[in-house]
């Protein structure tokens, strides 16, 4: 398989990762769509380091991994503090900062 | 044989990626994502990164996804509302999603990249295996890789302290404010309420159990 089909694919799972986000209402399954968005560059990453035949495109990937996981370690902390202050899992209706 | 496993995990992932979108219940998108997950870690060893595929089946759809699943559960799956803000949302949203992919692959695939089109070099037969990565990890990118410990300690710590149960502070109504806040959500038994005024960061939430605590 050449490159440009792992390029394709990526891009194509980026898009469905926006459209999630887009459509979904739950921070949840926003938080899930954020992750389909950070696999797809991270499958980026790892083709365009097979292209150039270079692994520090794998090194960049290892670190977005860690990035990632710092990212849902806060966010569902967030969402439990949420949860535990009964407001409501919604995204629309979370539009103020204030509680 | 090459291209029957792309194929498959290509299908796979976005199986997965479609299904996290499109489910219902957050519980099935957790469990749709493992499944994109694996797939992609079909992919990265098709593209001879080994290290990369072993950290995402051991951290993503080990670690992270049980993280989810524990807070899933905590939360509970209620239903969306079909109450929409802006009308036509559900259908505007594809629509900006196929445009963006268009978009995508047009500025790729029209890009002068040349070597696109092919397999990429040969290479050898170590590459991206633990010991090249390890070698990358701590001689060239040493600082980053530090600088990542540190921003995992700190992810850690505000995890805690975001989600940890705080204690109602000492007696006689002198709650400061960080701990009035959390104080009319979290209930507290009254035999732990007079236990410490002045608590730091880092020891609270170790003895209660918060349900990110559980996981790390």
């Amino acid at each position: 398989m050449t490159i440009e089909w792992y390029i394709v694919l990526s891009s194509l799972l980026f898009a469905i990762g926006a459209t999630g986000i887009l459509v979904r209402r739950s921070p949840i399954v926003i938080l899930l769509c954020l992750e389909l968005m950070l696999n797809a560059g991270n499958l980026a990453l790892v083709a365009f380091s097979r292209m150039v035949g270079n692994q520090e495109g794998q090194v960049f990937a290892v670190i977005v991994m860690v990035v990632a996981a710092c990212e849902v370690v806060v966010g569902l902390g967030l969402i439990v503090a949420i949860f535990r202050r009964r407001l409501p899992l919604d995204v629309d209706d979370l539009r103020t900062l204030r509680g | 044989v090459e291209e029957i496993l792309f194929f498959a995990a290509a299908l796979g992932a976005l199986g997965g990626a479609v299904g996290v979108v499109a489910m219902r219940n957050p519980l099935y998108g957790v469990l749709a994502l493992v499944v994109h997950l694996f797939a992609l870690a079909v992919l990265f060893l098709l593209l001879s990164s080994a290290f990369v595929a072993a950290a995402q089946v051991v951290v993503y759809a080990g670690a992270v996804m049980v993280l989810y699943v524990f807070v899933v559960a905590y939360v509970g799956s209620d239903q969306e509302s079909a109450w929409e803000p802006i009308p036509g949302q559900r259908l505007l949203a594809p629509l900006m999603g196929a445009a963006l992919f268009i978009e995508l692959s047009v500025a790729v695939l029209a890009s002068s990249l040349l070597a696109l089109g092919t397999d990429g070099p040969d290479v050898k037969a170590g590459f991206g295996d633990p010991a090249e990565i390890g070698r990358l990890l701590l001689e060239r990118f040493l600082l980053p890789f530090e600088a990542s410990s540190i921003l995992l300690l700190l992810a850690a710590v505000g995890a805690v302290v975001l989600a940890g149960r705080q204690r109602a502070s000492g007696p006689g109504e002198g709650a400061g404010v960080p701990s009035e806040r959390f104080a009319e959500s979290a209930p507290l038994p009254p035999a732990e309420t007079a236990t410490s005024p002045g608590r730091s960061p880092s020891e609270e939430g170790s003895p209660a159990p918060s349900p990110t605590g559980d996981v790390r």
